[in-house]
């Protein structure tokens, strides 16, 4: 879909709670804008939780139910149950929710919820940190990233949940980037016609935990991408295909940009610029996505 | 509005339910609309829904507008420019 055709209706109102050049509120717009009106949205603590602002106000524009950290995916269901037995299925039933809520804390729900075939789309807009308790490293938190639980550089990579999300047998999955809303848009649409649980996770540059300038957001995300730090792709029906610039990368028709591109722009991984290079490091994150793509390229050819 | 009669804490929506929120700006996207394409680039990446589209042409809602500056970064023709807010 084009931008020109995305419908003029907001349903994230201006003058929310959300930092300037949130990545959130940006991806929230075009999510919401593909779903329309009929949706209810479920949001457990996270920064969104947050932006919808102060009681008695909410700067969402569709019904919302706030939920507790780990319980967005069990709230979900039960909502579908709900909308069931009122004869009201069509009508969307959306969990918004950050990395933290997902990777870590609300995995259980969210397995549980794939497991009952809850007739949901289950959202994670990563921002790769904690960041509404102030930045703390999260399962989604990659390699030698800095946050305030790890000063030096996390010493883990991050955790692969797209696989964790396949392993479920999902009718669909996708991954997505704030950078890119049309692909966003479409893959939203997609979901609107398949039944069961749909995953779509969207990489969503925040400026404050990142650690860059607040107006480069889409900069930041799309840099992701172009480097292969960050891998754009749909499961469907049991086939796995890249879509974007990562398409064109799996195709060899474009030639990834060197990952310290996108490094070296966030504060979080300066530590491995200076006081001088961290070769190690950086070959680290270097292999982490070349096997990350060799995997994913494998699953592709299945 | 229709409201509801619930036993538990519900909001209702409103436009600058934060208040508004354009005083927290310090740099001020200036829109040149000579400049402008209408690509709607602008539109659809601001964060904060203050940029109004009426058909395909833009405006800057400065009630709400926090100026991240991601809409003068996503103009591919440089129709909006930064600019030191004054007060
Ligand atoms: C059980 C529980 N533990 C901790 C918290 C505190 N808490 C609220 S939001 C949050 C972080 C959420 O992180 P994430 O899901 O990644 O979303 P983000 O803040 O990054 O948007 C935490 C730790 C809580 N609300 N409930
Ligand atoms: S910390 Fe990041 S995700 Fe949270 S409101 Fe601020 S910009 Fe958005
Ligand atoms: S400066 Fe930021 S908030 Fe203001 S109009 Fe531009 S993108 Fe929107
Ligand atoms: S991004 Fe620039 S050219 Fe495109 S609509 Fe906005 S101001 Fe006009």
């Amino acid at each position: 879909m084009a931008i020109k055709d995305f419908p003029i209706e907001e349903y994230v109102l201006p003058g929310n709670a959300a930092c300037p050049g949130c990545p959130s509120t940006m991806g929230l717009r075009t999510v919401l804008k593909a779903l329309g009106k009929k949706t209810i949205l479920t949001i457990p603590a996270c920064c969104t939780a947050v932006i919808q602002s102060w009681y008695p106000y909410t700067s969402f524009n569709v019904p919302t139910l706030n939920i507790a950290f780990e319980a967005a995916a069990s709230a979900a269901s039960g909502i579908a149950a709900a909308l069931k037995k009122l004869g009201e299925e069509d009508i969307n039933v959306v969990v918004w929710a950050g990395d933290g809520g997902t990777y870590d804390i609300g995995l259980q729900a969210l397995s549980g919820a794939i497991e009952r075939q809850t007739n949901f789309l289950y959202i994670c807009y990563n921002n790769q940190i904690y960041s509404n308790t102030g930045i703390q490293r999260s399962g989604a938190t990659p390699y030698a990233a800095w946050t305030t639980t790890t000063v030096k550089g996390k010493k883990e990579f991050r955790k692969d949940i797209g696989e964790i999300i396949i392993a479920h047998h999902v009718p669909y999955a996708a991954t997505a980037c704030v950078s890119y809303p049309e692909d966003l848009y479409n893959k939203v649409k997609k979901t609107m016609g398949i039944r069961g649980p749909k995953y779509i996770e969207i990489l969503a540059p925040c400026p404050p935990g990142w650690r860059f300038s607040m107006d480069k957001t889409v900069e930041m995300g799309k840099l992701a991408v172009e480097t292969g730090a960050w891998i754009l792709y749909e499961y469907e029906n049991g086939k796995l295909s890249f879509n974007g610039i990562s398409k064109s990368i799996a195709e060899g028709k474009y030639k990834p940009k060197p990952v310290e591109d996108w490094l070296k722009l966030q504060g979080r991984f300066s530590h491995l610029f200076k006081p001088e290079k961290d070769i190690v490091r950086i070959n680290a994150i270097k292999d982490h996505i070349r096997d990350t793509w060799e995997h994913y390229k494998k699953l592709a050819s299945l | 509005m229709k409201k509801y009669n619930v036993k538990t804490g519900i909001s209702y929506p409103k436009i600058g339910a934060m208040g508004k929120t354009g005083t927290w700006r310090i740099f001020k996207p200036i829109l040149d609309k000579n400049k402008c394409i209408k690509c709607l680039r602008c539109w659809v990446f601001c964060p904060e829904s203050a940029i109004k589209r009426r058909n395909d042409s833009v405006e800057i809602d400065y009630d709400y507008c926090k100026g991240c500056g991601v809409c003068a970064n996503v103009c591919p023709v440089k129709a909006i420019v930064m600019a030191k807010e004054e007060r």
